[in-house]
């Protein structure tokens, strides 16, 4: 998918390939300008891709839009409203387009749009159109929601409501895509995560996946000075690496599991060793999103 | 927490339900802002008044059988182009078209709410201005077949500047729309043909004011009120204005 003709041309999804199935919720991660809404807005039927092949529920979402329309959800990055409807006014107005609608006023209510119902869109602060946003993508009852940023600019309140509401469809039987720069977003809110970086998926999988796919975790071990780290990390399993940054202070590179523990422990007893501390770092999301693209997300 | 049913029960409702809501929408956001309202009833409406009471501005016995149409004319202008231009352009700037575009409305629901929320517009800009110039004193040669060339006509005025309308607010800027759909209105309203007569345009112009939309229109409206019948060369101006404008329209209209 590209933008633009000759020089100035932009590809901006490149060979992106994924699969999302029925009831689940797929992040799309990725730094700005990953080409996450493109992604998204060509799986909504916004644009054709010059190559390749997009189905969405079975349909093609340009050809057979008409189909599709009322069955998917959209909550785009910006924008959607007109300045001079108020909030609930739009919502209604959405809710009349479809044929079986949820309630609008129980739906203000769950979303915390009652403070804000009567008031213009020119006037609503960057969360409370966030939220009309996510209620217009959804009012409609759709079996599959397309979310783009959902929680960009939300308080931290505001981001927990709505990561209990995408819960909440999915206990429904909702399927939702949605994209985020947030590693914690995706990490608690999805099942599925696919990492995508100029274009490409460079990684995919479950959040604990991605995780264990990994490189090695850390432990952090403070103890008296000069023990013998060579000795030590022969203890380890094959590729483990052991190093004293500071006096006492050893850093130790390796898989961690229960039985490593147990060895490490086991050496220190060995030699007479006392532990002060023992630390044991888990690799994130974040980890290893540095370690793929080895770049900051934001 | 109130208890809401989340599960999905997709589906469309019926077209006449998506187009009347979409048709109210569009009505209630033109009524609610203050600048469509002084283009579409507030200009038209102190022209027929002032214009009435003074000889200055045309110079008849009879003032209102030349302003009177004029002013129907102008007033099928300020929906279908000025103000239908405006709208649709902010439209598309704030993403509005996008984002019901992907709704069962679809585009040509949101097309179709616009031609209805104009046609309803016009019958009151009708109703309000013509009543206005009937309580003025106009009293048209040909009523009934001023009326119904009004209808014929508008509609084929309608479809030309709503065309070329929709073509600036799809191809150019928010504000570039807004500026040039503004002055485009002043310069018809003045010198269009619109308003006064071809024959207070300078001579030279002449030929090109009859080419005009905005001059076949307020000349044919002004014939059809006082011979009941705009004549056939103004009814042929028209209805190809419409067919190019429409088709430029479709051809480079760009919803994002
Ligand atoms: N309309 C457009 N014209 C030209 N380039 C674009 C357009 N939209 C997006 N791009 C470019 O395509 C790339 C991907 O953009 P986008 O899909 O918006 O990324 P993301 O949503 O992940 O931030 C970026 O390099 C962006 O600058
Ligand atoms: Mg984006």
């Amino acid at each position: 998918m590209h933008y633009g003709r000759g020089d100035g041309q932009v590809r901006a999804v490149d060979g992106l390939s994924l699969q999302v199935a029925p009831g689940t919720v797929t992040a799309i991660l990725g730094p700005n300008g990953a080409g996450k809404t493109t992604t998204i807005e060509t799986c909504e039927g916004f644009r054709r891709p010059q190559s390749g092949q997009v189905r969405v529920l079975g349909l093609d979402p340009v050809g057979d839009a008409e189909e599709l329309r009322p069955r998917v959800g959209v909550m785009l990055q910006s924008g959607g409203a007109w300045l001079g409807v108020r909030a609930g006014e739009m919502l209604r107005h959405m809710a009349s387009l479809y044929a079986h609608p949820m309630p609008v006023e129980p739906l203000v209510e769950r979303l915390g749009m009652t403070s804000f119902a009567r008031t213009t869109y020119r006037r609503l602060s960057g969360g409370q159109k966030q939220r009309l946003s996510l209620a217009m993508a959804i009012v409609g009852r759709p079996e599959l929601v397309f979310l783009d940023e959902p929680t960009a600019g939300l308080d931290p309140q505001s981001r927990r409501a709505t990561w209990d509401l995408v819960d909440e469809l999915r206990r429904h039987g909702v399927t939702t895509v949605l994209t985020t720069h947030y590693m914690d977003e995706a990490q608690q809110l999805s099942d599925f995560v696919h990492i995508i970086d100029a274009g490409r998926v460079i990684a995919s999988g479950t959040p604990t996946e991605l995780v264990a796919d990994g490189a090695q975790n850390t432990i952090r071990l403070r103890t008296r000075a000069g023990l013998d780290t060579d000795s030590l990390a022969k203890e380890l399993p094959a590729g483990a690496t052991v190093a004293e940054p500071e006096p006492g202070h050893y850093v130790l590179t390796t898989g961690v599991d229960p039985a490593v523990l147990h060895r490490l422990t086991g050496w220190c007893a060995a030699h007479d060793v006392l532990v002060d501390s023992v630390l044991v770092e888990h690799q994130t999301l974040e980890d290893r999103f540095l370690e793929l693209t080895g770049r900051e997300l934001r | 927490m109130t208890s809401l049913d989340l599960s999905p029960a997709p589906g469309a409702a019926s077209r006449a339900r998506r187009l009347r809501a979409q048709t109210a929408m569009e009505l209630r956001l033109t009524v609610r802002n203050g600048e469509q309202m002084v283009v579409t009833f507030v200009i038209p409406l102190l022209l027929l008044i002032v214009g009435s009471r003074s000889d200055r501005f045309i110079d008849s016995d009879r003032p209102l059988d030349v302003l009177a149409p004029g002013v129907l004319g102008l007033a099928i202008v300020s929906t279908s182009f000025t103000s239908l231009a405006i709208a649709t352009a902010f439209e598309r700037r704030y993403g509005v078209l996008k984002r019901l575009g992907a709704t069962p409305l679809s585009r040509s629901g949101l097309l179709g709410g616009k031609v209805g929320a104009v046609a309803i517009l016009q019958v009151a800009q009708f109703a309000v201005l013509g009543g206005l110039a009937v309580a003025l004193g106009w009293r048209p040669e040909e009523p009934v077949a001023g009326v119904v060339w009004l209808l014929v006509l508008g509609l084929l005025g309608t479809i030309a500047f709503g065309g070329l309308g929709l073509l600036l607010a799809g191809t150019l800027r928010a504000e570039a729309t807004l500026a040039l759909a503004n002055l485009i209105y002043v310069l018809l309203l003045v010198g269009g043909g619109l308003l006064l007569p071809l024959d207070r345009h300078p001579e030279a112009a002449r030929g090109l004011v009859t080419l005009l939309p905005s001059g076949a229109l307020g000349e044919g409206l002004r014939e059809a009120f006082a011979t009941g019948s705009p004549g056939t060369f103004v009814v042929v101006v028209l209805a190809v204005w419409a067919v190019v404008a429409a088709a430029a329209a479709g051809r480079w209209f760009r919803w994002e």
